[in-house]
């Protein structure tokens, strides 16, 4: 009898703590605690007993003993087991941004530097074609973490980086830079980043001069040396008048 | 019974809690476990040599996944010994003789435990905070003496963070849901020891209930919003969504560690719903321990 009104009991409160931990469950998923799918994919690049300490509340301590192993690889320039062991960490640590611009710094500088100077590889043509895989892996490890992360601004940077230094592509890079200003605890820097890598945009000379005007004027401390430099040069690709000009 | 006696009195409640954490605190497995944690916690200060983030992620990760490992444990290896043990040297039978209710008795014990993983858990947290305030004078030195030339907002931005990176009272709300996680476990657990024969058969099933309670989210969320699969698979999982709690909920270190705020209101509703489930398995255990043939 007693086990029963026990039984009875645990159901009952069962039943009404369900909607409780379902509405917790959903404030969680809105501020992406927690996540991470538990599906085969995760089996499959965790192991049997990655796997196991994924289900039990351990995550983290999995994602660190990979990263280690990463660590190591790094050091042995093992570039194929570098990618495995990321994409399974940021798997398990998706909110973990510092993986996510690891794994995209350890792709797209790293790996492909040492792509390029292969001497394994006596064709300069796929030197280079190795090479900007490996920017397109960095590219898509950044990608993926600010899908998981679109509320932290260090992720567009480095994806703006990414675009700058890797790629050339200064229009992507700015519209990065000035995403990144946006949101919340985004250095001073990212707002002033953006405008320089405006500045180099053909055709959007004019956005650029008023972006560092509007810094210019904002602050003594915003007037860095680049910042000067840039201003000088488009005050003389614009022919602004003199007396509208930055004093020298 | 005495024209002055209460049915409930906190005074005999905090003798038998005094007990019980003196019995729990003669355990050599609390000693071995703490050890083990504390070694773990400081062992970390000597990893091996990264840049600073690195460094506090992976020091984070291990000193919480060790205090959420120890703490768990303990709350189950001591909770299931202690009806079992009580009732083996009849010292439960002298107990209750004396006018003390069986809630009172049951009160007591959890809370004796409660108070256990309360005072392994500060001892943990204590050094952990220790370490990571050493390891971040040394970084706060370090970058100070490398970055002796840069301008002094660069510093201070380096500065900002580290320390960003170090502590901070995210931190805090983190080991509070692992004790909370740990007080769960462990009224669950005594609530498992009032019907089971054996403390092995109680960790046992405690084993089981920490993994399914882990996946309990999958189960609950598929028989909330799935229709098609079959009765009998509709049937387990919704057992499993009533019978289990949803300990993932209780699982926010790597969201802490990864750097993630914790609103308060989150940690609020996370707390609520642990105690609410903590003083639930109290009063079940009472109802089976009630009647129960000492």
């Amino acid at each position: 009898m007693r086990v029963i009104v026990a039984i009875l009991g645990v159901a009952l409160f069962g039943a009404a703590k369900l909607p409780v931990e379902h509405a917790i469950s959903e404030t969680h998923r809105q501020l992406h605690f927690c996540a991470v799918d538990l599906n085969l994919d995760l089996r499959e690049q965790t192991g049997q007993l990655g796997f196991i300490a994924a289900l039990s509340g351990f995550r983290s301590l999995v994602a660190d003993a990979l990263f280690l192993q990463a660590h190591v690889a790094w050091e042995r320039t093992e570039w194929a087991r570098v990618l495995l062991l990321f994409r399974r960490i940021t798997t398990l640590q998706p909110r973990a941004l510092l993986f996510w611009d690891m794994a995209a710094w350890h792709m797209a500088w790293n790996a492909s530097t040492a792509a390029l100077n292969d001497r394994a590889q006596p064709r300069l043509a796929l030197r280079i074609k190795a090479q900007r895989e490996y920017f397109q892996l960095g590219k898509d490890f950044l990608e993926r973490g600010i899908r998981n992360n679109p509320d932290r601004p260090q992720l567009y940077d480095a994806l703006a980086r990414l675009y700058r230094d890797k790629y050339g592509d200064h229009e992507h890079a700015a519209e990065l830079y000035a995403k990144a200003a946006l949101l919340p605890d985004a250095p001073g820097y990212e707002k002033r980043f953006a405008a320089y890598e405006l500045a180099l945009c053909p055709g959007r000379e004019r956005d650029a001069y008023a972006d560092l005007q509007a810094l210019y004027k904002s602050s003594e401390k915003e007037r860095f040396p680049t910042l000067l430099r840039r201003l000088k040069e488009l005050e003389i690709k614009l022919e602004i008048p003199p007396d509208e000009r930055i004093p020298d | 019974m005495n024209e002055g006696h209460h049915a409930f009195s906190f005074f005999r409640v905090a003798a038998i809690t005094g007990a019980t954490l003196r019995g729990l605190a003669r355990l050599k497995t609390f000693y071995v476990l703490l050890l083990f944690a504390l070694l773990l916690i400081g062992n970390s200060i000597f990893m091996a040599q990264m840049t600073f983030q690195q460094e506090f992620q992976v020091l984070k990760d291990i000193a919480l996944g060790a205090m959420s490992v120890f703490s768990s444990l303990l709350a189950v290896l001591a909770t299931a010994r202690l009806l079992p043990q009580d009732i083996d040297d009849r010292t439960a039978s002298t107990i209750l003789a004396k006018p003390v209710s069986r809630f009172e008795y049951l009160a007591g014990k959890l809370l004796g435990a409660l108070l256990l993983l309360a005072i392994s858990l500060a001892a943990m947290s204590a050094l952990f905070f220790l370490v990571l305030t050493v390891r971040e004078q040394w970084v706060l030195r370090e970058t100070v003496r490398q970055m002796s030339a840069a301008p002094p907002d660069q510093l201070s931005e380096a500065l900002r963070l580290v320390r960003a990176s170090a502590l901070n009272p995210n931190l805090l709300a983190g080991i509070a849901i692992i004790y909370v996680k740990a007080c769960l476990l462990a009224s669950l657990t005594l609530f498992v020891s009032t019907f089971a024969t054996t403390s092995i058969f109680t960790m046992i099933v405690m084993a089981f209930v920490y993994f399914i309670g882990h996946l309990q989210a999958v189960a609950r969320e598929f028989w909330l919003q799935t229709h098609s699969a079959g009765w009998i698979s509709q049937t387990f999982l919704g057992l499993v969504a009533l019978f289990f709690p949803d300990l993932q909920l209780f699982t926010l270190t790597d969201d802490v560690v990864a750097g993630n705020a914790i609103p308060m209101t989150v940690l609020a509703q996370i707390v609520t719903l642990g105690l609410f489930y903590t003083g639930f398995y109290l009063l079940l255990a009472w109802s089976v321990f009630f009647r129960k043939e000492l």
